[in-house]
């Protein structure tokens, strides 16, 4: 079906130009608007929704670090946020803490990182990159976003339920969140968590699914794979391994729900709780450990992976360089994608597996670190004897760059289970996560809006509040995750309501308010990035062309969002992406239509 | 005061639309758009690059390791801990040492190669002999580090061979903790959850006599210096995680299983008093806790919980005492043994 949907579409654009104007005229509002099929229209749905759960995900985590900041002080701000239930006289409610940063976590890591950032840029770029009319199913993508927009609605909505949204960690391990009478967010809150996110493991596998088809089959004349941007092998490779691994969270997570709900013993066993003894037997919470995090660390990669596809992008663009060491940097991706499978177990060291097996992850964690330094190195190579162009979008790709090699370090440290044991589930663990995948993701989404958004809303985004978005938002955001490597140093735990409980942490005081300040400055510097956003959709200035200069195909559509992508035949390459500033070329960018010249060589040799 | 924040929104958008209004009307009047970057965007970016992107960053590091390497843990009071320590600081360093450089060197380039009309870019798509030095000098440093790592893990989670050790139950639940230490028989009498009850609430096996003169304490336990302790770890309900960071040692207690961890603790709770750096430590925390108008303490080893298990997860702890073997044993004559419990309920 989805291909005769695309063969289809091919006739209709080569054959008779200008057939497509006249489907627009046909396109309803819902069509155009909500049902649409259209990979530019979908991606933009994703990135909306996307900024949405980002706004309430942040809103979290100001609330609760004002409570680690001025444990028990009164803030009207949380009794306006969370009413008197939760946030009585000002004061969070400790199982609404948890709750928090429950929550907090599962938007971050799925919705904004994953979703937001795979389901905007692989649905945006993916057709346009390989030189596509669409994506191989239309229809797959469409149900791709309306089950990821099912699902956003069941998590938000189960904040508002009388026990609370799920509150057992972003990892829900068991028993904890299998036994209501463990906490009150076991209750229907988790079971919320378990359907929102069983329909998200849907949306991710129908767009992932289609990005890999459409990367493999739909590539126009020329595109060979190694003439695709980098981009393009991200998102690939992230594809693939969310195809493999997200499957294994559903397992996971029905085998939760018949622990919940139909009485077997999959994670639970010799459990005394709520006054009596339950008769589950021989069932072990180290298996869902197993589970989770065989999805779980190549969550990590899909979140991490698509951002340094757009950020080699980016920078080779705004260096007017080639990206340095291309070959190299899909290997190093491929090599990423695949020891991301075999290095679940570094999150398990000290929960009972056999500390055999723990060495054997101990090796392959620090495997990774290698490919992971090819790539950092090679990006600032890019930068040796270019000439930068700063836009908005490079000084969040460069802030990548830092952000990934600052929290890549610290997970030498984590990877090593010996270190581990002391600062396991410390604050210097959330620091490390936060910078390397959060910080660095989020850059790369950042960076991915300034720099496509010409291309989506066919308009430009204000540069200066661009400019002082990212000072802003990175200073601010070092001053929030860095000093929280010293509260680890000094022994805190994770997921503490309060760290001024005893006296062992009474002299953090002013790392915790540090802390909180900085937040609170970043949360607040994000309605710049908001403002900008929505305001230049509609006043932007008009976007031409090719603003940056750039080789890719996306910029050799017209400035307009037809469907079927280019009005007549479809483009046809004739080198790699990365010819920039290419002696004896006459512009510094020369873009992949342009036929080679006589004896001159493709990808990169001169 | 809510009609004045609604009144202080709306002026704030009045403002901010009549800014807009004035970026938009300039813009037919300028050479350049808006959105195009300029020689002088370039340098301003590129200067800030170096300012607040290398020396602000590392500075930052700097300041934060002057300010708050104080506050941090005491080294370690555990045999294996002092190892742990070592290698820990050896890879902080080599961490550290990479974390300036390459972040230097990134924020340097960024600032030297802004972008100026006119300048070309070098063309240079790949080096060979660059890429392989920096894949192959991580893979050598990485192999030292996994050697040593491996090493010392191996030595802390390899079963404990010395007749000379003494085995103390932790048992975890919402919200506390219980050691259990074994009687005059050496030996740690059963299980069984399903005995739970109000007089045994860490769920000994009633019927096995090897409980019946086992030792369980709350809020505070005893353990010797310079003797292996091995702890045998059990939960009631969810997952907790007994974590000592005192003595660098940490495991999980799972319901369903019995985890284990080991360690020699080498420095009594008197020691740790007069060591130099705890003493400038407590002085700092009760400064602060003055600050608060509370009490100045002692300082005291504990064992916290750290794999969140609840509402009062951030409260539920337990002192440790190290003592030396005279005294502990003095304690433990003292503690009421497990039948005795049950007979006077």
């Amino acid at each position: 079906m989805s291909h005769a949907h695309s063969a289809d579409l091919t006739e209709h654009a080569g054959h008779h130009g200008h057939a497509h104007d006249h489907d627009e005229h046909e396109e309803s509002f819902v069509s155009k608007y909500i049902f649409s099929m259209d990979h530019k229209m979908i991606s933009r749905q994703f990135l909306i929704t996307a900024i949405i759960m980002a706004v309430v995900a942040m809103t979290m985590s100001i609330i609760f670090r004002m409570q680690l900041a001025w444990p028990g002080e009164k803030f009207a701000f949380i009794n306006a946020m969370l009413g008197d239930k939760w946030g009585k006289d000002g004061v969070l409610d400790p199982n609404m803490y948890l709750a928090l940063v429950t929550i907090h976590g599962t938007i971050m890591v799925f919705f904004v990182l994953t979703g937001g950032l795979s389901g905007t840029f692989a649905n945006l770029l993916i057709p346009y990159q390989v030189g596509a009319r669409d994506m191989a199913s239309g229809f797959l993508n469409m149900l791709s976003y309306w089950f990821f927009f099912l699902s956003s609605v069941i998590m938000l909505g189960s904040l508002f339920i009388e026990d609370g949204p799920a509150s057992g960690g972003w990892t829900i391990y068991p028993p904890l969140s299998a036994l209501p009478e463990a906490m009150p967010g076991s209750k229907l809150g988790m079971t919320l968590w378990l359907i929102s996110m069983t329909l998200f493991v849907v949306s991710s596998l129908l767009g992932g699914i289609n990005y890999i088809v459409t990367i493999i089959n739909l590539r126009t004349k020329g595109m060979k794979m190694t003439r695709m941007p980098l981009t393009m092998w991200a998102m690939l490779i992230t594809a693939i391994l969310g195809v493999l691994s997200f499957p294994v969270l559903v397992s996971c997570v029905v085998l939760l729900i018949c622990d919940r709900s139909l009485g077997t013993s999959f994670y639970l066993s010799d459990i005394y709780i709520g006054g009596r003894p339950l008769d589950n037997v021989g069932g072990s919470p180290v298996l869902f450990e197993h589970l989770f995090w065989f999805l779980g660390h190549p969550e990590v990669y899909i979140v991490i992976l698509p951002a340094l596809g757009i950020t080699s992008e980016i920078i080779s663009t705004n260096s007017r360089k080639p990206i340095f060491g291309y070959r190299a940097m899909i290997g190093s991706m491929l090599a990423i994608g695949f020891l991301s499978f075999i290095v679940w177990g570094h999150h398990m060291y000290l929960t009972g597996m056999n500390p055999f097996l723990g060495s054997v992850f101990v090796f392959t964690t620090l495997l990774i670190a290698i490919p992971s330094a090819v790539k950092a190195f090679n990006y600032i190579t890019t930068l040796w004897k270019g000439n930068i162009q700063y836009t908005p979008a490079m000084l969040f790709s460069i802030g990548l760059v830092s952000s990934f090699v600052t929290g890549g370090v610290t997970g030498i440290i984590l990877a090593d289970s010996t270190l581990d044991i002391n600062v396991h589930d410390t604050y210097f663990v959330v620091a490390h996560f936060h910078i390397v995948m959060g910080l660095s993701a989020i850059f790369g989404m950042f960076a991915g809006v300034y720099h496509w958004f010409p291309k989506m809303f066919l308009r430009m985004m204000n540069k200066k509040l661009g400019y002082l978005h990212f000072w802003v938002t990175f200073i601010c955001a070092y001053g929030v995750f860095f000093p929280m490597h010293f509260l680890g140093l000094a022994g805190v735990p994770r997921r503490y309501y309060t760290n001024s409980n005893f006296p062992l942490f009474d002299n953090l005081v002013d790392i915790n308010e540090i802390v909180t300040v900085f937040a609170i400055i970043a949360a607040l510097a994000q309605f710049i990035f908001i403002f900008n956003f929505f305001y230049s959709i509609f006043r932007g200035e008009k976007a031409p062309q090719n603003p940056w200069n750039s080789n890719t195909l996306e910029w050799t559509t017209p400035m307009a969002n037809i469907h079927g992508n280019w009005p007549g035949a479809l483009p046809v390459v004739h080198r790699w992406a990365y010819d920039y500033s290419k002696p004896g070329a006459e512009n510094d960018f020369i873009p992949q239509t342009v036929p080679l010249a006589d004896g001159e060589h493709d990808g990169g040799g001169h | 005061m809510k009609l004045l924040i609604l009144l202080g929104l709306v002026l704030l958008i009045i403002a901010v639309h009549q800014l807009m209004r004035v970026v938009e009307l300039s813009r037919e009047f300028r050479k350049t758009k808006e959105w195009q970057v300029t020689d002088s965007d370039n340098s301003f970016n590129g200067k800030l690059m170096l300012l607040i992107g290398g020396f602000g960053l590392i500075g930052f590091f700097f300041w934060q390791v002057a300010r708050w390497s104080d506050n941090l843990l005491p080294d370690a009071a555990s045999e294996h801990g002092n190892k742990i320590d070592v290698l820990w600081t050896y890879n902080v360093y080599l961490i550290s040492v990479v974390f300036v450089l390459v972040n230097a060197i990134l924020f340097y380039f960024a600032y030297k190669y802004t972008g100026k009309k006119g300048v070309k870019a070098t063309f240079l798509a790949h080096d060979n002999r660059l890429e392989m030095a920096w894949t192959i000098a991580p893979a050598v440093v990485l192999a030292g580090i996994i050697i040593f790592g491996l090493k010392y893990w191996n030595e802390i989670t390899n079963r404990s061979s010395n007749p000379d050790k003494v085995v103390i139950e932790l048992y975890a639940k919402q919200f506390d903790w219980t050691a259990r230490y074994a009687g005059f028989d050496k030996t740690l009498g059963s299980t069984d959850y399903r005995q739970i009850d109000g007089g045994n609430d860490a769920g000994l096996d009633t019927l096995d006599a090897a409980c019946n003169d086992d030792i369980l304490v709350k809020n505070e336990f005893h353990i010797p210096v310079n003797k292996e302790i091995v702890f045998k770890m059990r939960s009631r309900d969810v997952i907790h995680s007994a974590y000592m960071p005192h003595f660098r040692a940490q495991m999980n207690c799972v319901p369903g299983m019995v985890t284990e961890f080991k360690f020699t603790p080498n420095k009594t709770t008197a020691e740790m008093r007069k060591d130099p750096y705890v003493v400038q430590l407590m002085a700092g925390i009760n400064e602060a806790r003055a600050k608060k108008g509370e009490e100045p303490v002692e300082f005291d080893y504990v064992l916290l919980c750290n794999k969140i298990c609840g509402a009062s997860h951030y409260n539920m702890q337990m002192t440790i005492v190290v003592e030396n073997e005279k005294d502990y044993k003095d304690w433990l004559l003292t503690q009421p043994r497990f039948r005795k419990r049950v007979a006077s309920k």
